[in-house]
């Protein structure tokens, strides 16, 4: 039997192929869920998720949110917009705070690499990562998988291009890892300055001309394009980019048929996808934002569900002052 | 006051000596060494089994004092040199206030005279707080005894700065430390380019930013003739370009650190923050370059950049916490057991890289046994197997990557000026 | 083997194929045929309710739906187990408002399951009428249920298991009643 004994979600790349399956199998049936009038089972009554964000999301805590409420747990909502270096009361201090108000989970997003693990460590709560800087982005590479394998059946031989920044974009960084665990092709596409040559040693394949990357692809997944690159001479100008990078309908021609064309969102129109592209009938992209409701509602009840002592127990507490020999 | 150490297997790097003998130290100096030498004024001390060899000498070490005294002070600094069996250091000038003037220079030797007890020598640093903008006073500096000048911890990225300062050092002959880094390069970034990089999802400093400035130091040492030390080298381009421009002649010397001869980027798996340092721990190519780099002598000695951070400060998210490790705690133990290991050298060749070599590159006193030398030497137990231990160090600082690594024979004690400072009384 | 040493034989392939027809008889004569509807709890609730459709449908002459209910996320052992149990999905092909609903299960206990189905029924619509049918009724009953259609009941310790095994799904059929080991 295939079961969850992880206490947290932090990335997808020691995810193995059954705890991925697990997670979709779960998703299908929270999906049904939402085809009913009263969405909402009351399977985690009495829990309270909180949704700790350092860095602005509305989609994605929306999303979270939702999830968490049709399982019936409570939602405490905390954004923060302090930056991510200025002092002031640790990340692991401020979990602990939360912990014993009575938190049974904790949805990080974090603008730092690194910080859901760093705090998972120091916490016997399940953390879950929403998005931490430049590395992973966990729950939406598996909204993204079960959109695919909705449509697709399968993932496995796949082939799947992923356009845009790959250098910085955990959204790129988590579908690699499960993709590839799921058997899928995964081909990088952008400029060289945003496409790092040693995603190659992962198994990808690298791409600088996007028609040569869209020839064959079962599955397109169109990255945000952050404006803020542009003054990091990633790129001269978005409109430079846009000419590129761009997925129009013309290029989209070049793709399997019945291709799916994807987005995390939120899509910039006639920037990394033209207007046509974005509403055409290969396009999948707000079915993504069902599927997200789904995919995360599966993750929070396999995180949660579970009896506290299953999680990974600290060894101890680290003393707060370590004695000095001598 | 005499003391006469009998029977000890006597190990001196510069000459090549490997005997059992008798040492007998007079007051701070060696006196002499023979075998069956005796003195009757001589206290006596049987080192029957044990090794005895030079004090190591560590060129690069931070002890934190002034500004950062909870990661280290010069007392628990010099304390773990002591343990270590480093009976000389050099004190890096990245402090608060950073040492760049003749009181800096003096607080450094009055804080060391009342609780040090090993030497220390200064580093000045090269420009005016360490901002790379405005030569610092070299001259008031050598007087008040700094032996080197660097802005270790960051690079003087102006070029032109860069070439007065190696200019102006020409006059004393004062070894110039680079800190090797394009920080254009690395910034906001915590670990080496590379596949590891791919792997936690972060920017890495691509290797380039190191041999980059490596190769434009070593174009202005040639220009002024000047003497460039590099610090801390970690990458095979690095090891190639310093070995280029020496057999050019240009006087360009080098360090390595026992982490990068040891460890790879694969230790910052799990965000292991005593994994970071910087330059940041590289690949098994630029570890085999680093060997070949000290066997043919383009890397000229091993400094521990010994960088003490409280549990706190590693005890924190990757980005956010700082560079560096400790090592003179473990700089001996791992010479002698993994160093060696890696570099499959003898004894004498292995002690002459922390001994005489990098007195010779600093133009330091020590580093050698020999009669009138100064009587700072180590006496070594070559037989006791044990675990490196983080928690026993006398460091105030425990960041180390070495934690629960096997090691054999232990330092048995330290003598500076031909005083016994550890074990501590 | 050890294992068929602690098994009882209670039910035959017989004895199941009788009770069943009763079973099916029983429910047919006091149903209305327009709304009848048949939901099993999975896993035998849905196999057995496929065979009283097989049954009721000749009589009939209409055709009986089936809905298959999962009950995990209505759980009350929620967080009190080890791991997360796998969830399956509920499907009722037919809209609950109305029907004259019967749930059907292998087997009652504690009455934990039957409770967390109707609360996942409810959830789904305003039902006319719900019916329990089940297989055994193995007593130890924790909550106020009781169903209406039992095919056989037996009397057990709580140590012991009763296992349901349906051609269906696996390779005997019969219903047993075991030593647990421990």
């Amino acid at each position: 039997m295939r079961v969850w004994r992880r206490k947290d979600c932090l990335g997808l790349r020691d995810v193995s192929r059954d705890e991925i399956e697990l997670v979709l199998d779960t998703a299908r049936t929270m999906k049904e869920i939402q085809s009913r009038t009263i969405k909402k089972v009351p399977t985690l009554r009495g829990k309270v998720a909180v949704l700790l964000f350092y860095e602005p999301s509305t989609r994605t805590r929306t999303s979270f949110e939702l999830s968490a409420t049709r399982l019936s747990a409570d939602v405490v909502n905390i954004e923060t917009a302090t930056s991510s270096v200025v002092k002031g009361e640790t990340l692991v201090d401020t979990a602990h705070n939360l912990r014993v108000m009575g938190t049974d989970v904790i949805i990080l997003r974090h603008s730092i690499t690194g910080a859901p693990h760093h705090l998972a460590e120091h916490i016997e709560l399940p953390v879950i990562n929403a998005g931490d800087g430049t590395n992973e982005h966990p729950t939406q590479a598996l909204l993204d998988m079960f959109t695919i394998r909705e449509h697709k059946g399968t993932l496995d031989g796949l082939v799947v291009t992923i356009v845009g920044d790959v250098l910085h974009g955990r959204v790129a960084h988590s579908n690699m890892w499960g993709l590839l665990t799921m058997g899928a092709k995964v081909r990088f596409c952008g400029p060289p300055t945003l496409v790092n040559p040693q995603m190659k040693d992962m198994g990808v394949e690298i791409y600088h001309d996007l028609d040569a990357a869209i020839e064959g692809a079962d599955v397109i997944n169109m990255l945000r394009i952050q404006k803020e690159r542009m003054t990091r001479n990633f790129f001269p100008s978005i409109k430079e980019y846009s000419r590129i990078y761009g997925l129009t309908m013309e290029r989209l021609k070049r793709a399997k048929p019945g291709v799916l064309v994807m987005h995390p969102g939120p899509i910039n129109r006639n920037v990394e996808i033209m207007s046509d592209v974005a509403d055409s009938d290969s396009s999948v992209i707000l079915e993504q934002v069902t599927n997200g409701i789904a995919v995360r509602m599966a993750l929070l009840y396999l995180l949660v569900s579970g009896e506290k002592e299953s999680s990974k127990k600290l060894d101890e507490t680290p003393p707060l002052f370590e004695e000095i020999n001598g | 006051m005499k003391t006469l150490i009998q029977n000890a297997r006597v190990l001196d790097p510069a000459s090549r000596t490997d005997q059992v003998m008798n040492v007998l130290l007079d007051g701070d100096r060696i006196a002499a060494f023979a075998p069956g030498l005796s003195d009757p004024e001589a206290v006596c001390v049987d080192a029957t089994g044990l090794w005895l060899f030079p004090g190591l000498i560590d060129i690069h070490v931070h002890l934190r004092e002034p500004g950062f005294e909870g990661k280290e002070t010069i007392y628990t600094g010099t304390r773990a040199a002591a343990a270590g069996g480093v009976t000389a250091v050099c004190c890096m000038a990245n402090t608060n206030p950073p040492i760049d003037n003749k009181t800096g220079v003096e607080f450094i030797q009055e804080r060391v005279a009342k609780t040090g007890c090993v030497r220390v020598y200064p580093i000045g640093t090269v420009t005016k707080g360490m901002e790379g903008k405005e030569l610092a006073p070299l001259g008031e500096m050598i007087e008040a005894g700094a032996v080197g000048f660097s802005d270790d911890g960051r690079g003087v990225m102006d070029t032109q700065v860069m070439r007065r300062i190696l200019e102006y050092s020409t006059i004393f002959g004062t070894p110039i430390i680079s800190h090797e880094e394009d920080h254009s390069m690395t910034e906001n970034c915590h670990m080496n380019e590379g596949q590891m990089s791919v792997k936690l999802g972060m920017i890495g400093m691509p290797r380039e930013a190191e041999t980059i400035i490596i190769a434009r130091d070593l174009i202005l040492a040639g220009k002024t003739g000047a003497h460039i030390h590099f610090a801390h080298v970690s990458t095979k381009e690095s090891v190639d370009l310093i070995r280029f421009y020496k057999n050019k002649g240009v006087k360009a010397t080098a360090e390595t650190a026992p982490h990068y001869l040891l460890l790879t980027e694969e230790a910052v798996e799990g965000f292991n923050t005593n994994a970071k340092m910087n330059p940041p721990l590289r690949t098994r190519e630029d570890q085999d370059a680093l060997v070949e780099g000290i066997l043919d002598g383009t890397i000229d000695c091993i400094a521990t950049d010994h960088a003490p951070h409280s549990v706190y400060d590693k005890d924190q998210e990757f980005p956010l916490a700082p560079f560096g490790i400790v090592g003179l705690e473990t700089l001996l133990p791992l010479l002698l057991n993994q160093i060696q290991e890696k570099l499959k050298l003898d004894v004498l060749s292995l002690l002459s890289l922390v001994t005489n070599k990098p007195a010779r590159v600093m133009r330091l006193p020590g580093g050698v046994l020999a009669p009138g030398a100064p009587a700072d030497l180590v006496v070594w137990n070559p037989d006791p197997k044990w675990t490196i231990e983080k928690s026993r160090f006398y460091s105030k600082s425990r960041n180390t990557p070495f934690d629960g690594w096997p090691v054999q024979g232990k330092v048995h004690a330290t003598y500076v000026a031909g005083k016994p400072v550890y074990p501590f009384t | 083997m050890n294992e068929d040493n602690n098994r009882r034989l209670i039910m035959t392939e017989e004895d199941l194929r009788r009770t069943l027809h009763r079973m099916a008889h029983q429910i047919w004569e006091k149903s209305k045929a327009e709304d009848l509807a048949l939901v099993g709890i999975l896993n035998r609730g849905v196999t057995l309710a496929q065979r009283i459709k097989a049954i009721i449908e000749p009589l009939s002459g209409k055709e009986i739906p089936v809905g298959i209910l999962d009950t995990g996320l209505y759980r009350d052992d929620i967080g009190m187990t080890t791991i997360a149990q796998p969830v399956r999905s509920t499907e009722i092909p037919f809209d609950v408002e109305g029907k004259d609903i019967v749930l059907v299960d292998d087997v009652i206990y504690t009455g934990r399951t039957v409770r967390a189905a109707l609360n996942a029924l409810m959830d789904l619509g305003r039902p006319s009428r719900v019916q329990l049918l089940t297989l055994i009724d193995r007593g130890h009953r924790e909550l106020p249920i009781q169903p209406n259609y039992i095919g056989h009941e037996i009397k057990t310790y709580a140590k012991e298991r009763v296992l349901v095994f349906l051609r269906e799904e696996d390779e005997t059929e019969g219903v047993f009643i075991e030593q647990s080991g421990e």
